[in-house]
């Protein structure tokens, strides 16, 4: 059997400047921190993050916009982060922040028609608005819903409360968000779990993520404060 | 007069029905759930991934992984459920949510809504509001009548859109408005205001109800 069990190092070797990456969570809940951090030291930049927000500053995507390490942020709300705002608004071409805006079902939404082999959906979330500018508008018996494209990413990031060494996982209350969807659209996911345990431990009735989604599995991840 | 927060949230909390499904916005929408009337329970929805969200734990005993949509630590009550995102959007697309409560930049007497971007000023995103005013069954929009006298209340938005045609109901400290196809309709006046001071802080042309009564 593959052992996924990764140091952090070890499974975060291959991502790459320019790399595209799902970070499950909501406001920094629900995000690997440890995964983070390791992304952090790394230094790798130019990323494209796809996540909730942009956590709130020294915590989650936080880390690494205070970095400078990415050039693209795909989010549905960055309010709580002030620094969103002022690298969107720099002069200084190195610290320019792309941020695109996304309605928050519909950005769930497309990582999991990314994930589940769709070619896209249609929703009635932004007929009307300027989210509907350069979208194709169906009809579908008298109402008008907007086509959204799948998204997929090179790698994501989980936070597993508990994950056994094949990969299922399971999430404590609010920190499962979009991990389950991140964990079916991305090339390579890791999942940064509290708590790994032997295959077996988990009830299938709690298994919320399979492990045949998972690729590396890291431990010590912590159960953190807001 | 009784704080202003306070007299609107009171007022929005008398438009649900027992059993209701509700989706409070962050800030003054959250306090709807302290004004209650007495046999009415509701089930609140937090859009990252509640079901039955109950109120702010004693200090001590909050459990870190389980916040609102604010990220505020909150309790989940007995019966509550968690999820992921994609399916609290699907509950919210879908029509599950008998109501939704927030606030707006600006409103018009179209019903189109403007609360997520003030462009070059103000960009914190549309979060999970898009989704939630297309599918909540009734949106109740509660807010301040004005922003510091600016009119909030229009003939049209000029904020770009959150939505077009979504509000039902406005409640603010002045009084009561419905939105129908005729227009703003002012259903009930507080009684600190006179129909016409509510019509100078509103730069659409309100219908006054036949029926108009007290706000309480």
């Amino acid at each position: 059997m593959i052992n996924k069990i990764k140091t952090v190092k070890e499974a975060i070797a291959d991502i790459h400047d320019g790399a595209s990456i799902m970070v499950g969570g909501f406001m920094a809940c629900g995000t690997p921190e440890i995964l983070i951090d390791a992304l952090v030291e790394k230094n790798v930049r130019n990323l494209t993050i796809i996540c909730n927000d942009a956590g709130v500053p020294g915590r989650g995507v936080g880390k690494l916009l205070s970095n400078g390490q990415i050039k693209t942020l795909i989010a549905s709300h960055v309010g709580l982060n002030p620094e969103v705002a002022q690298r969107m608004n720099t002069n200084v071409v190195e610290d320019k922040l792309e941020c695109i805006l996304i309605p928050q079902g519909t950005l769930a939404e497309r990582i999991r028609a990314g994930g589940a082999g769709l070619g896209g959906f249609l929703t009635p979330t932004g007929v009307g608005t300027i989210i509907a500018e350069g979208k194709q508008v169906v009809n579908i018996d008298g109402r008008d819903y907007l086509l959204e494209k799948p998204l997929r990413a090179d790698f994501a990031f989980l936070r597993g409360s508990v994950t056994d060494k094949f990969g299922n996982t399971t999430y404590n209350g609010t920190t499962r968000s979009f991990n389950p969807m991140m964990a079916t659209a991305a090339d390579y996911v890791i999942v940064g779990a509290c708590e790994v345990v032997e295959i077996g431990k988990i009830d299938p009735n709690n298994v919320v993520t399979s492990g045949i989604f998972v690729d590396a599995i890291v431990g010590g991840e912590k159960q953190w404060q807001i | 007069m009784a704080d202003i927060k306070e007299i609107i949230a009171a007022r929005v909390a008398k438009e649900l029905k027992d059993g209701d499904v509700v989706n409070l916005g962050i800030g003054l929408p959250t306090m709807v759930a302290n004004f209650l009337p007495e046999g009415v329970s509701i089930v609140l929805q937090s859009e990252n991934g509640i079901m039955g969200m109950g109120p702010a734990p004693e200090s001590g005993k909050e459990d870190v992984d389980i916040v609102n949509a604010g990220a505020q630590y909150v309790s989940v009550n007995p019966g509550a459920m968690f999820f992921d995102s994609a399916t609290s959007f699907g509950i919210i697309r879908g029509g599950h949510v008998d109501a939704t409560i927030l606030g707006a930049l600006e409103v018009d007497q179209h019903g189109n809504l403007a609360n997520w971007i003030v462009p070059g000023k103000m960009v914190p995103g549309m979060g999970g509001a898009m989704d939630l005013v297309v599918g909540a069954k009734k949106v109740i929009i509660a807010m301040q009548h004005t922003q510091k006298g600016k009119h909030k209340i229009l003939k049209e938005c000029k904020l770009p859109y959150t939505a077009v045609g979504v509000v039902d109901m406005i409640i603010t400290e002045m009084g009561v408005m419905e939105v129908t196809k005729d227009g703003i309709v002012l259903t009930e006046l507080h009684p600190d205001f006179t129909v016409e001071q509510v019509q100078e802080a509103t730069e659409a042309e309100l219908i006054i109800s036949p029926n108009l009564k007290p706000m309480k």
